[in-house]
């Protein structure tokens, strides 16, 4: 751990219990959702498309509902209509088609039966006619000038002059200095312009998409899920059944991995009217081949980078032209590209237009640090051309270049206390940096960013009769946010860490709280903790001073007691066990609620150092050693962030090396399985080590900075740029399988030497 | 999906082929490891499916001295762990080890790996460099085959109907002489070969090449057998100019075909350098193991 500065010397905020959570987990005895069954229960199964772009002219349902144990069948007819300019127009059509199909796997109807098999046999039955419309399948083909539009009413947002006739672009975000670029570029001594593709990947969670919704006769519903945020869950559902939020509770289930794929919605709103067409509980649980069809890919990039430095290594000027594809549908691709493409460097004149492109392939979804990791992959791979080309250390680059507090980004916004700088330094200083390579192997560095969000938190603190405490939050628990919120209390409260259960509350228990993205539950949510327990201590104090006799300005909290600091004599310090028992004499049940907007999330820099082993025979590379470094501001549970980065960096070795949806002419994917859509194993990496940097968030009240999402975002060129050290190869298309390997290193004329 | 079928457990090889002859599409499994992902991935469903693990015969390993025999069930985990076909067949029994997981590896056999008839399987071109034999029975009286003689095509095998393979011959290897498989995965585990390349080399007293079998898997519809290959390394030392030349002769033998896990020049390429590589293997192995037999 690299600590920048002295922090105030905490009980529990910085150590590492084993999480609350654990010990189920690791037995096996989690309740996840699949895991629940419900008696009367029906197993639902999804009707899907065969082809990627078609116009359903009849679903016939009859034969269907005919078949034995069948008990309820729906289409995109059972919900209200919903009209392109409605709020959630996309995730409602989506979710279920209704006119046209627009990627294999789009979702058309539903059966419930009283058996999967059951199910499965009716949605075979389901017959459905189509007329079979031309797919667009790329980028290119999506932006040829007869291009098959994939949505009629599809204008594009941001075109400049406005566009007059639909297209497949749903909008185009520019970003500007507002310099001139041509006088900036002219101040350059070295320019370069390099262009770089990318293929759609999944999240990869290892657990499918599930759900069980029991529907009762007063029209209210119950669902229990997986997902990032249950109270999307119920207003998304809602939305689409065209129901009021009050009818829907939504429990969380545990979950087994989102990574941002699991914050939006696939099939609560079909067992929810499933289940109320059979008045019966209906239960739906994905395979991995809907997972990979139907859910979640990260987008598809096209990306052409221009860089202007001069000789000692200032980068004076930088246009960016980026390209992503969100799938079926309008994304937020392009724009999160744009914040990020330059953000993490002092460039003075800047220009970068965005485009979102839609194509027949499956809806994108969001994926730990959305679009960051490919606009890194450009931005970081340059940076080491260019360090090459000035003979310039690609190290000693990245600190001339690096934005610190003060300076502006993107936006125009000024940068708060940011660790940039710092996490270059820790790896600069780590044993890593300067240790002999092996035959046949490179070494890369790459640096990584992302904005991190706030949002809307709620808590509750419940202090129980025997003094130990319930927390009660609404972030579903993704990576150890449990465990952080108990530290906090704990710290707060001067209760033991293990006096306190985390628990994540259904939508009916708690607060409404927004979804845990954008790195956002620790600290956001964490706030609305401390507010709870700072309330919590405030009522105490002045429990105890009515039990004392005195003023509450005369009762301090200190280590999980109440002292009393008054000159009335030596009263005894009351614990707060002592005030618990107490409750009932001194005005009743202690509790107390934070709820806020959080402001200031920190951004999160990262910088990572790669080694890899190249068989320059046969392309294969092999990560042979990691090092990644990151601000986390403050890490309330150490362990949990290491596994954060180091998740993030197992993420985006597979992205670089093997990952990539692959699809026929046809637009039917050909890998939906974990054989041949390539994740790493645990054998394909080394250990990762985890260099904490802590420069404190000042917006958050323990200094945190959300560490999910950055982690996923240097380890592409890092991967790219090792490669290049091994073998003299850059590779500007994803992934860097042994073919593409390979193929780079014949075409620069053979071995490296093995 | 899996609910119709009828599943029996017969204890005798006579008994397993009575079943096999009472209903058309009754289907044999050893692992089941290829089997049941078939039938999840929408294959039709047996409707009898007969377990061959119950019968002794299929699951024992025995050496006269001269020839091991080797149940054609034998879970690949009891074949990696026997010491005498490991000193014996290096290779052979790495391959065995390469199927699937440990959990895998319980259940996975090499009748299973052959029988299943994919392209890609990994312990085929072991058997076939070393001469392995396939003992048959089925409804008329057993026979023995070349394991090469085996599979025909993908998923399509010599086998009658009602026939199953029950155990592997393979003699003793002489002295001077040791054999080595190697693959292409992407990644390090769980995975299906690319390419594979299995070699089986004897030296002579001097130290060159007395003869020599090479076999690939996965770039073409079966095993394919590299006797170019095999004629450059005969009466040479297993280096230079001869290695060179297995590696072309095993790259012009391949005949792959593009799909997702890779491309024909990329096979081909990877063909020739790992053909050239298990030769190397096996010589030095079959350096050190000098006279013993």
């Amino acid at each position: 751990m690299t600590v920048t500065e002295p922090k105030p010397s905490y009980k529990y905020v910085g150590t590492r219990p084993v999480r609350h959570d654990g010990l189920e987990k690791v037995t096996g005895r989690a309740r996840f959702a699949a895991d629940l069954n419900m008696s009367g229960q029906l197993h639902g199964i999804v009707v899907r498309s065969p082809h990627a772009h078609a116009r359903i002219t009849s679903i016939d349902t009859s034969e269907a509902e005919a078949m034995a144990g069948v008990k309820a069948v729906i289409t995109g007819d059972d919900f209200p209509a919903v009209e392109p300019g409605h709020r959630q127009y996309d995730m409602c059509v989506n979710v279920i088609a209704r006119d046209k199909v627009l990627y294999e796997g789009h979702a058309l109807a539903a059966v419930a039966a009283s058996t999967r098999d059951q199910a499965q046999a009716a949605a075979a039955a389901v017959k459905v006619e189509y007329e079979v419309l031309p797919a667009v399948l790329t980028i290119d083909q999506a932006l040829a000038p007869d291009a098959p539009v994939l949505h009629a009413h599809m204008m594009t947002a941001g075109a400049d002059p406005p566009a007059e006739e639909p297209s497949n672009i749903p909008n185009i975000t520019r970003f500007s200095s507002g310099t001139d670029m041509d006088a900036g570029f002219a101040e350059a001594d070295l320019v370069i312009e390099r262009e770089f593709t990318t293929q759609p990947v999944h999240q990869g969670y290892i657990e499918p998409h599930a759900c069980v919704a029991d529907t009762g006769q007063d029209g209210h519903t119950t669902i229990w899920c997986s997902s990032q945020g249950h109270f999307n869950v119920r207003s998304s559902t809602a939305t689409l059944l065209g129901w009021e939020n009050t009818r829907i509770r939504v429990i969380p289930a545990e979950i087994g991995g989102g990574f941002g794929g699991k914050t939006t919605i696939y099939l609560e709103p079909l067992a929810v009217a499933l289940s109320a067409k059979a008045g019966r509980p209906v239960k739906m649980v994905m395979t991995r081949d809907e997972v990979f069809r139907a859910t979640g890919p990260a987008p598809g990039t096209k990306l052409r980078i221009k860089l202007g430095v001069q000789s000692d290594g200032n980068l004076v000027a930088g246009d960016a032209y980026l390209i992503y594809t969100n799938g079926a549908y309008a994304g937020p691709g392009g724009l999160l590209g744009a914040m990020t493409v330059f953000e993490s460097y002092k460039i003075p004149n800047f220009e970068i237009e965005a485009l979102d492109v839609v194509i027949n392939t499956a809806r994108s979804a969001a994926y730990r640090a959305p679009a960051a990791p490919l606009t890194a992959y450009a931005m970081e791979t340059m940076l080491d051309e260019v360090a090459t080309e000035l003979g310039i250390d690609a190290m000693d680059l990245r600190l001339r270049n690096a934005v610190a507090e003060g300076d502006p980004s993107t936006m125009g916004f000024p940068f708060a206390r940011i660790g940039f700088v710092e996490c270059l330094e820790a790896v600069r200083d780590h044993p890593h940096f300067t240790a002999p390579l092996g035959p046949n192997q490179g070494r890369g560095l790459a640096a990584g960013y992302w904005f991190n969000i706030g949002e809307s938190s709620s808590a509750t603190v419940n202090l129980n009769e025997d003094g130990t405490a319930t927390v009660v939050t609404g972030s579903p628990d993704i990576g150890g946010s449990r465990a952080s919120m108990a530290l906090m209390a704990a710290e707060e409260l001067g209760i033991d860490v293990y006096d306190i259960r985390p628990v994540v509350g259904d939508t009916e228990a708690v607060g409404f709280t927004d979804v845990t993205e954008g790195s956002r539950a620790t600290f956001a949510t964490g706030m609305a903790v401390v507010e709870a327990c700072r309330k919590m201590v405030v009522e105490l104090r002045g429990r105890a001073a009515k039990m004392m006799g005195a003023d509450v300005d005369e009762v301090d909290w200190v280590d999980g007691q109440a002292v009393y600091t008054g000159s009335d004599g030596d009263k005894d310090p009351l614990p707060v066990a002592a005030i618990c028992a107490k409750a009932k004499r001194t005005g009743g049940p202690l509790t107390a609620t934070g709820s806020l907007e959080a402001h200031g999330a920190g951004p999160g820099f990262a910088v990572h150092l790669c080694d890899v082993e190249v068989d320059s025979e046969t392309g294969v590379v092999r990560v042979v050693r990691y090092t990644a470094s990151q601000d986390a501001g403050t890490a309330i549970h150490p362990s949990y962030v290491e596994g954060q980065i180091q998740g993030g960096v197992a993420q985006g070795v597979g992205w670089a090396l093997n990952e990539e949806y692959i699809y026929d002419s046809d637009g039917v994917m050909e890998n939906p399985s974990f054989l041949d859509y390539r994740v790493p194993v645990a054998s394909d990496l080394p250990m990762i080590d985890a260099i904490i940097v802590e420069v404190p968030n000042p917006a958050h009240p323990y200094g945190v900075r959300g560490v999910g999402e950055t982690g996923i975002v240097p380890p592409i060129p890092a991967v790219a740029n090792a490669i290049y050290n091994a073998t003299g190869c850059r590779i500007r298309d994803l992934p860097m399988s042994p073919v593409r390997v390979l193929e780079a290193i014949t075409a620069n004329g053979g071995s490296n030497g093995a | 999906m899996l609910s119709a079928m009828k599943y029996a457990s017969p204890t005798t090889v006579a008994e397993a082929v009575g079943l096999l002859g009472s209903e058309p599409d009754a289907r044999v499994y050893a692992g089941a490891t290829d089997l049941i992902p078939q039938i999840r991935a929408g294959r039709p469903e047996p409707s009898v499916m007969v377990d061959l693990k119950r019968i002794e015969r299929l699951c024992a390993i025995s050496s006269s001295g001269s020839t091991y025999t080797v149940g054609a069930a034998t879970p690949t985990a009891d074949i990696c762990a026997h010491a005498g076909l490991a000193a014996a067949f290096p290779g052979l029994v790495e391959a065995s080890g390469l199927i699937g997981s440990d959990q895998i590896q319980s259940r996975s056999s090499w009748g299973g790996n052959l029988a299943n008839a994919s392209p890609a399987a990994d312990t085929p071109p072991s058997l076939i460099v070393n001469d392995a034999r396939a003992v048959i029975a089925g409804p008329g009286a057993e026979r023995t085959v070349a394991a090469a003689d085996v599979a025909t095509g993908p998923g399509a095998t010599s086998l009658g109907p009602g026939e199953i393979i029950v155990e592997f011959e393979l003699d003793e290897p002489p002295a001077r002489t040791a054999d080595a498989y190697l693959r292409l995965i992407p990644r390090t585990e769980m995975d299906i070969a690319v390419v594979g390349a299995a070699a089986r080399v004897t030296l002579d007293g001097d130290g060159k090449v007395a003869s020599a079998a090479i076999a690939l898997g996965a770039v073409a519809p079966t095993v394919v057998r590299v006797p170019d290959a095999e004629a450059a390394l005969v009466g040479n030392e297993p280096a230079g100019d001869a290695l060179a030349a297995v590696g072309a002769a095993a790259a012009a033998a391949a005949n792959p075909i593009d799909d997702k896990r890779g491309t024909v020049a990329y096979r081909r390429q990877v063909a020739g350098v790992l053909a050239r590589r298990a030769v190397s293997i096996a010589a030095e192995r079959a350096r050190e193991r000098g006279g013993q037999s």
